[in-house]
This record gives C-alpha cells, sequence and structure tokens, in this order.
C-alpha cells in the first residue's frame, strides 16, 4: 500500500472517498473543493465512451468530458497538477480497460507513477483477466484496486484479493453506479465478510447519495465512496461547481467522520 | 466433431481466449453469473436431451435445413466460379438470428430464468428473440439505440407485435454499441431472474463460443448439402461479418478443411478512408463489451462510431474468434462499400428473384468481385444470411425513389 493510502485509512475515522469525471466542469477547482471540504481520497474518473457499469449521471458526465475534447494526457496532466498541490491526499484513477491498456499496461502504469497517482481501479479487467495490467502497475508502485460485489462469492473472494492493494472497493449493488441503495444489513454483513478475508481498508460505494447513509456505513466500513452525487451538482452547476461540491463535502465528511471511532 | 490435435475448431482456452482474444473483461458483479452461465452451458453441451430439443424447433420452427441454391443465372452472369446461396433468408423470421435465440432461450429455460433481454441494431435480433419469447411466454425487453428505433420502425412494431418491450436507449451515440451497453447494465441489476440472449460472437465468454455453436449448424448443413450437390467441398465460403455470427457459423465447420478459402466480408461505408465499419481493416486490438477484439477506435482508447448502409453490420467491434483467424491468416477479411452492396442487392433481385439482405449483399458483392476470377470449375459458397424486406425503405431511399 502506498504511504498516502495508509496515512488516509489511519486516521481514527471512516475516509471520505469521493469520485468526480476527469474532465468534466473545472476539473481542478473540484478537486480542490474535494480536499478543502474533508474528502479523503480522491476518484477521477477516466472518461470512456462506453462506461458500461455507470448509471445515467456517470455516462453523461463521461461524455461532457469527451464533448470538450478531453484526452489521455490531458487526465494525467490534471492529476500530476493536483499531485503539485496536495501532496499527502491519495489519488485514485477509475476507468474502463480500454483507455488503460491501449498504449499498454507499462506505458499506462508508468505514466500514472509519473503523475503521482497512488491508485488505479479498473472496473471491466476481474481477476481472470488480469495478467497484465495489476503486474505493469505493481512493478510501477502502483496499487490496484479491486471491486467486490455482492455476487463475489466465497469461492471467488481469494482470486479477487490477489494482488490487490490500496483498499478494497465494495460495490454494495449489484447493479450500476447512482441508482439503487443497498439495504444497511447487507453493507453490515458484507463488510464483516470481507474484513475476515483481508487486512486491507473496506470502502463501500455505489448508491450513496447523503450524509445519512454514509454516516450508517461508516460505522462498519473504512471508507465510504460517493461519486453520482458529485456529479449531480457538477451537471448543475458547470463551471461554477466548485463552491457547492465543496460544502456538500462538508457535509459528507462531517457525517463521516463523526460516525463512529475506527481503532487504527 | 472430432478434433484432431492440431485444430483450429478446438477454440477458445478454458478462458475464453482464441489466441490473444475474447476473454472474459466485465465488472466483478457479473463475472459470477457468467461462470455460472458457462457451467449451465458445458452441461447442455452434453446433455441429448438439449440437442433433441434444439434440433427440433430447428426443423418445426425455424423450417430447417435451409436450401443450398445453386445460383445458375448469377453464375452466368459472372462468368467464373459457379455460386451457390446457403439460404438462412428462408428461415422463420427472415435471418440466421434465429438459430441462436432458439439455442440461448433453451438455456434460459433450463437456468430458471423467467425474463428475456436482448440487443438490437436493425432490429433483426430484437425480432428473432421477441419471437422465441413469444414462442416459450417469456416476458421480453429489447434494448435499442434511440437513432435506430427511428430508422427501423417496421421492426420496432414487429418486435412490439410479438409481445415485447422496446427501450430507446438515449446514452452515448444511440446505436448498437449503446444498446448493448444498456443491455449489460440492466443484466447486472436483474440477473437473479433475466437471461441476456447476446445476438453475435461477441460478449463476454462464453457467449462468442455457444452462439457460434449454435449457428454452426448453417456450415454443418452447407457441408452435407454441397457433397451431395457437387461430390466435394467447395473452394470458397464467403460471408458477410458484422459481429459476425453468421459467418462463423458458416465457417467453423470448414476451418479444418485447408482446401477451402474463407472470406469474410466487413462493412466498408463510404470507403476505408471514409466512415465504415470495417473493424479488421480500420481498427486494433482493444477491450469492449467484454471481450479483447479488433474495436474501431481513436488513439485513446475511444470507441468510434461505425457506419454502413446494413444496420447489421453497423458495429465498431467484431467477435474474437474473427480477430484470431484474421491474425492466423486462416480466414481472409475483405471490405465491400455500401455502394457494393447496393449494386448486388439489385443484381440478385433482379438475376435469382432472391432480395437478400443488406448485409448479405455485400458478401454477394464480394461473389461477384472473386467468381470471375477463378474458373468454372471451381465452387463458392455465399452466406445468404437474411431477406431484404426489412431493408426496402434503407434501398429506396439510396435509390432516390419516394414509397
Ligand atoms: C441478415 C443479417 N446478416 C448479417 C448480420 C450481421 O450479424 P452477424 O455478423 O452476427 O451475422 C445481421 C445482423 O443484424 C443480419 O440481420
Amino acid at each position: 500500500m502506498t504511504n498516502r493510502f495508509a496515512a488516509a485509512f489511519a486516521k481514527p475515522h471512516a475516509a471520505l472517498v469521493a469520485f468526480i469525471t476527469g474532465g468534466d466542469g473545472d476539473t481542478a477547482a473540484n478537486l480542490d473543493a474535494l480536499v478543502a471540504g474533508g474528502a479523503d481520497v480522491i476518484e477521477l474518473g477516466m472518461p470512456f465512451t462506453d462506461p458500461m457499469a455507470d448509471g445515467p449521471a456517470i455516462q453523461a458526465a463521461n461524455l461532457r468530458s469527451l464533448a470538450k475534447g478531453t484526452t489521455t494526457a490531458d487526465l494525467f496532466a490534471i492529476a500530476a497538477a493536483f499531485r503539485n498541490r496536495h501532496p499527502d491526499t491519495p489519488l485514485v484513477l477509475m476507468g474502463y480497460a480500454n483507455p488503460m491498456t491501449i498504449r499498454g499496461a507499462d506505458w499506462f502504469a508508468a505514466e500514472c507513477a509519473k503523475a503521482g497517482v497512488d491508485g488505479v481501479i479498473c472496473v471491466d479487467i476481474p481477476s481472470e483477466e488480469d495478467g497484465e495490467l495489476g503486474p505493469a502497475l505493481r512493478v510501477a508502485g502502483v496499487d490496484l484496486i479491486r471491486l467486490a460485489t455482492p455476487t463475489t462469492d466465497a469461492a471467488r473472494l481469494p482470486d479477487v484479493l490477489n494482488g490487490a492493494g490500496g483498499f478494497l472497493y465494495y460495490v454494495s449493488v449489484a447493479g450500476i453506479t447512482g441508482l439503487q441503495q443497498a439495504a444497511q444489513t447487507s453493507i453490515d454483513e458484507a463488510v464483516a465478510r470481507l474484513k475476515a478475508a483481508t487486512d486491507l481498508p473496506i470502502a463501500v460505494g455505489f448508491g450513496v447519495r447523503t450524509p445519512e447513509q454514509a454516516a450508517a456505513i461508516a460505522k462498519v466500513a473504512d471508507g465510504v465512496v460517493v461519486g453520482s452525487a458529485f456529479i449531480d451538482i457538477i451537471a448543475q452547476h458547470g463551471d461554477a461547481a466548485a463552491p457547492y461540491v465543496e460544502a456538500f463535502t462538508r457535509t459528507l465528511a462531517d457525517a463521516i467522520h463523526g460516525a463512529k471511532e475506527i481503532a487504527a | 466433431m472430432t478434433q484432431l490435435p492440431n485444430s483450429l475448431r478446438t477454440g477458445p482456452d478454458e478462458r475464453g481466449h482464441f489466441g490473444q482474444f475474447g476473454g472474459r473483461y466485465v465488472a466483478e458483479t457479473l463475472m459470477p453469473l457468467i461462470l455460472d452461465l458457462e457451467r449451465h452451458y458445458r452441461a447442455a453441451q452434453t446433455d441429448p436431451a438439449f440437442k433433441a430439443e434444439f434440433d427440433y424447433l430447428l426443423k418445426h420452427y425455424v423450417g430447417r435445413p435451409s436450401p443450398l441454391w445453386f445460383a445458375e443465372r448469377l453464375t452466368e452472369h459472372l462468368g467464373g466460379a459457379k455460386i451457390y446461396l446457403k439460404r438462412e433468408d428462408l428461415n422463420h423470421t427472415g435471418a440466421h438470428k434465429i438459430n441462436n435465440c432458439i439455442g440461448q432461450i433453451l438455456l434460459a429455460k433450463r437456468m430458471g430464468k423467467t425474463k428475456i433481454i436482448a440487443e438490437t441494431g436493425a432490429g433483426q435480433h430484437g425480432v428473432a428473440t421477441a419471437t422465441v419469447a413469444a414462442l416459450f411466454g417469456l416476458p421480453c425487453t429489447i434494448f435499442m439505440g434511440a437513432v435506430d428505433v427511428a430508422r427501423q420502425q417496421p421492426n420496432v412494431f414487429r418486435m412490439k407485435l410479438l409481445g415485447a418491450e422496446v427501450v430507446a436507449v438515449e446514452s452515448g451515440a444511440k446505436t448498437l454499441k449503446d444498446a448493448m451497453n444498456e443491455a449489460l447494465r440492466h443484466w447486472v441489476a436483474n440477473v437473479h431472474d433475466t437471461f441476456y440472449i447476446i445476438g453475435t460472437v461477441a460478449g463476454p465468454h462464453p457467449y462468442p463460443e455457444l452462439v457460434r455453436d449454435f449457428q454452426s449448424v448453417i456450415g454443418e448443413e452447407a457441408k452435407a448439402q454441397i457433397l451431395e450437390a457437387e461430390g466435394r467441398l467447395p473452394d470458397m465460403l464467403i460471408a458477410p461479418v458484422g459481429g459476425g455470427s453468421n459467418a462463423i457459423g458458416l465457417f467453423h465447420p470448414f476451418l479444418d478443411d485447408e482446401g477451402v478459402k474463407i472470406v469474410g466480408i466487413e462493412a466498408a461505408g463510404e470507403g476505408l478512408d471514409g466512415k465504415h465499419a470495417a473493424s479488421l481493416a480500420g481498427g486494433r486490438p482493444g477491450i469492449l463489451h467484454g471481450n479483447k477484439t479488433y474495436l474501431l477506435q481513436d488513439e485513446d482508447g475511444q470507441i468510434t462510431e461505425a457506419h454502413s448502409i446494413s444496420a447489421g453490420l453497423d458495429y465498431p467491434g467484431i467477435g474474437p474468434e474473427h480477430s484470431w483467424l484474421h491474425e492466423i491468416g486462416r480466414v481472409r477479411y475483405e471490405p465491400v462499400t455500401d455502394a457494393e452492396a447496393l449494386a448486388s442487392f439489385q443484381k440478385l433481385t433482379k438475376l435469382e428473384g432472391i432480395i437478400p439482405a443488406l448485409e448479405s449483399a455485400h458478401a454477394i458483392a464480394a461473389a461477384e468481385r472473386i467468381a470471375p476470377t477463378l474458373g468454372n470449375d471451381k465452387v463458392i459458397i455465399v452466406n445468404c444470411s437474411g431477406r431484404g424486406d426489412k431493408d426496402i425503405f434503407t434501398v429506396a431511399d439510396a435509390l432516390g425513389v419516394a414509397l
């Protein structure tokens, strides 16, 4: 695990993991707003034409970003500039296999390292297909963050965890981003099950929109991921979204950070 | 089927790979479910009752075997190799798509799934899926890009008559690839009771394999039929390639027959330097819709829009087994433009009294190009994958005729 992840998850409270799509709105300003509002880990979405696992909000954000001409080079520039401004906040790139691997996994991993990216989440490379990206990232010193879902059974979990770094992202609903929310009891059970299988911090996401939900999850998990709710704010306020992003981040961060004490 | 040690017919490997292509590039949520699908498919493959029911439905419902027609007037007109047409256009619903739908709905039944979903571009696979769903009394939802819904109204109405719900997909470019994204999204959230009938040899393993197996009836029949008609194997096979299901269905039983040249036809649209749908000629390997294959994309790996006059070929990817057959050189892939297909559509109609689908017309156009270069002792089988009734509006429009 990179030092930044270790520090973020060693705090005496659960982490707010905030997702926004790169190139949608004023990304640099929004990233600063997330940090200022109290986000502990940043996930920066790499836009893709075919975001198969995303709901309407993030799909639209991907298309808005691409329509503005956002390239992979732009994404890495956004990441590198973020790293300069915020030396301590962990930064994760999240996206799809094709943009990540089109120039070769080694190229991508090296760019991540150069830009100061701590971790990568690739939605559509399950452990079965991870012969290239995961190894390349590990060589470059970047964590590959794996996803576990309600359908990940006990037989598969060891494969999912093999090679996983940073934190484990528990996708709490069998579905796409931004729509349904999971019953809290199912989250409690899943987190307990995952904690029994790994020492990695567990962050829970998909469908989390309100401070109340976030607080409930923060009682049991090490991190709470919020994405579509930020994207909605950016969709509504466009290039002037930063103050709104910061205010919303603060309500989430307060709820999550106050939810309980987690033994470090 | 005998599997020689050095056979080209043994793929994919146990992880669903054809060489570097194929695989299971899906979100973790879907992974356990496609593993489950694979287990059920393996069980079905060795169950004689499954095969018996498949064969029964193909014979009595679809109307198989489809004829192998010696296109004598076309052959004379071209003055070269003898051309036979495999008449998939005579199947129930008018194309090869139904073969696969029968197989998959039987799998759905076997798995106890009670709802059916599918993606469709032109609406042919949607109609075939809605048809088998009606036959089995299962509710069915078809995802179709909003742009395609607007330009394929007759098929939309057909699907509705068959009892299907048609969802106009407004995301992305609103065409076939987006319909497939949306079907996958719906499937992820509803997989406990829903079976996804994918319409071509694409998607995550085991779809490319099972769709191929269900479509291989085309080549198996053609082989027996040509042996009866000519007493020997053909010199060449030609089929149009969208995702590649009709083509692999014809090709697969012949892959190990060295003397048989095999040609797949990609849609070159306005030409390879303009808008087209030729993933092999104009694309690069990448990852989309659950598999690694040749894709139309930009240098950042963003998927670009395909174009073909034939909606069924209008897809920016190609089945992974075709990518592999292309790379090992067993199958030669050639482009045919909109204009060439349009001319062949009319020519076949006039010479043989057969109105081919625009997809199939691409293969006819290639046959017109190739047959005259071969001696009249040579034999070509062309897959007439569907009938062209669905295309008369498009063709009229292209010819400037108001209907
Ligand atoms: C008649 C016909 N032929 C060919 C195709 C292309 O699909 P595939 O390449 O999977 O056979 C279609 C698709 O709709 C079709 O309707």
